[in-house]
């Protein structure tokens, strides 16, 4: 048994779903290797190195790595695969992962397996289908296994270890086919989403994007993250980045508080693995409330100004 | 240069608005009897497909859809959204249900190719088995480049550039045609088919074809060992007022910053 697992990285620092995506691989069991690819990211490897359970560290510093292009990761990664002949190839469920992965996989001629929740042994796995409506356990029979892994369902690797850090078999890289012309982030200083311990989402009962001031301030109270229902995407309150559910982030914090959400079906899938679920709904009949710990049936207008001002005071 | 050739794939799936049921036998969920519909994340690679004919920059749409006779409902949709014609990939239901993304993949490349395709759209994944990895694989086999999640389009010269949805926001990537892009919720919002347009698509021509013509064995790479029930929440209690709910979070920790 022997792991590769792809590191995530802005060329600066770690994502920090590889650290989930290294307990993952841990769970296969047998060695791990981290592939650091990118330009300009020795700072990364140096800090790859130091997770727990990291054997090796490979990097590939080179500007034709420039934006992540999977059409530039792939020939690097079925390389290293040529020299090291993994059992299995892991990567992060983000968009990253999500492009890279399956385009090797096909490469290898193996199916993929998407978003995994559970590892049961090397070569079973559990995930969710229906936008986690049915959790699926399967075997894939593949010699090679392509997996993406869901960041929220395993533990971070703890730091701490020391692995050497070595050339990854990058030479020949090149990409003609597709170049990156630049990015458009959404600036905040709150936690990022889909790691934060707390999570405040707004829905269509927002009524618009200003009113979303309300959650900010709360959140930047109580040092959450502020996310949304697709509901108040679709709305055009807040940009889709925001969106969790089936078709946007899943999450899983300590603490998730939905407001004005109603609770389809397609939101739950995105949240309800939540430790503690809040929810804040004038209609005592939204089905947020079936899986919601605690609810308060108010106008959230009151409900949430009111919960700014208390959890400030002892 | 002329137009592009624009190939689309439509997944038949239940309805996003069904209630997903387990089966008895916990090998998968409940189909019978139940809505299907068009993936909608293909209905959005459909309609983009047909604005870039509407604005004359695809010359001809085809719509293709692999599995049991009843996608030939969905490429009958999606010839009444406006596709110019379509290709069934017959597949019985049985072996169907065993098959993954690679062998649609597969067989994509190959009808691209026999095509002459410019410009694969799919959906960025399908709300069934939710692995989004069809268009990948495809770009991969085809050795062509490829953009996920789009949520816009644009055609330059020979390129295509596209804007992304990515985790913490929108990323830019031009590519070089022939192409794979696929398609996010942002990119448009598809059309609904009118009743002329329904009686116009019964009269499109729709190929139909097996895996075999294609030279694609279908053998399954993986095997189900059961579907469940998700582990489900009990509802909680239903606090008076805020002041309570502050209380009750303090108590356990969860305000502390």
């Amino acid at each position: 048994q022997s792991t590769l697992v792809i590191a995530e990285h802005n060329n600066g620092k770690l994502t920090p779903i590889t650290l989930n995506t290294v307990t993952a691989a841990t769970k296969v069991g047998g060695e791990i290797s981290c592939l650091v690819a990118g330009s300009q990211c020795a700072k990364v490897a140096e800090e790859v190195s130091k997770i727990a359970g990291v054997k090796k560290v490979l990097l590939a510093d080179n500007d034709a790595f420039k934006g992540f292009l999977p059409e530039a990761i792939t020939p690097l990664v079925l390389a290293t695969h040529k020299r090291f002949n993994f059992t299995h190839i892991m990567a992060g469920a983000t968009a990253f992962g999500k492009s890279v992965i399956p385009r090797v996989a096909a490469k290898l001629d193996v199916s993929s397996i998407s978003e995994i929740i559970g590892v049961k042994d090397a070569n079973t796995f559990i995930r969710t289908i229906y936008a986690g409506s049915a959790v699926q356990t399967l075997i894939s029979e593949d010699k090679v296994k392509l997996i993406t892994v869901r960041g929220t369902a395993f533990e971070a690797a703890a730091m701490g270890g020391s692995a050497e850090v070595g050339q990854a078999p990058a030479e020949g890289v090149s990409n003609d086919k597709s170049s990156f012309l630049g990015q458009e982030l959404s600036k905040s200083d709150r936690p990022e989403l889909t790691s934060a311990k707390c999570v405040i989402s707004g829905g269509r009962g927002m009524k618009n994007g200003e009113n979303f001031q309300l959650l900010y301030k709360l959140a930047d109270k109580i040092g959450a993250a502020v996310g949304a229902s697709r509901a108040a995407v679709d709305a055009g309150f807040v940009p889709n980045d925001m969106q969790i559910g089936q078709t946007g982030k899943i999450v899983a914090p300590d603490l998730y508080v939905a407001v004005g959400i109603s609770g389809a079906i397609q939101h739950l899938a995105g949240m309800k693995d939540s430790k503690v679920i809040v929810a804040i709904n004038k209609d005592p009949e939204a089905p947020i409330f079936q899986v919601a710990d605690y609810g308060i049936v108010q106008d959230l207008f009151q409900a949430v100004p009111e919960m700014t001002e208390l959890v400030g005071k002892n | 240069m002329s137009g592009l050739r624009v190939l689309v794939g439509c997944k038949r799936v239940i309805d996003y608005a069904v209630k997903i049921r387990v089966r008895p036998d916990k090998m998968g969920v409940v189909t019978d009897g139940v809505k299907h519909s068009m993936n909608p994340f293909d209905e959005i690679a459909i309609e983009e497909a047909v604005r870039l004919k509407e604005k004359k920059l695809a010359s001809e749409v085809i719509a293709v859809s692999c599995g049991p006779p009843q996608c030939q409902e969905t490429l009958r949709t999606a010839m009444a959204m406006g596709a110019d014609k379509s290709i069934h990939v017959e597949i019985d239901l049985a072996t169907y249900e065993k098959m993954s993304p690679l062998h649609v993949a597969k067989l994509l490349s190959k009808i691209a190719q026999d095509n002459k395709v410019d410009l694969i759209l799919l959906g960025k994944q399908a709300i069934d088995g939710d692995c989004n990895q069809t268009g990948q694989m495809t770009a991969a086999l085809l050795d062509w480049p490829q953009a996920t999640c789009a949520s816009s389009i644009e055609k330059t010269n020979g390129d295509i550039k596209v804007v992304k949805e990515v985790d913490g926001g929108l990323e830019t990537v031009k590519v070089k045609l022939p192409a794979v892009v696929t398609t996010d919720l942002r990119l448009n919002e598809p059309r609904y088919a009118t009743l002329p347009n329904i009686m116009k698509a019964k009269k499109k021509p729709m190929e139909k074809k097996k895996p075999v013509d294609y030279g694609v064995d279908i053998d399954p790479r993986q095997k189900v060992v059961s579907v469940e029930d998700p582990p489900t929440r009990e509802a909680g209690q239903k606090l008076d007022n805020v002041q309570d709910l502050v209380t009750k979070l303090k108590e356990q920790g969860l305000l502390t910053s």
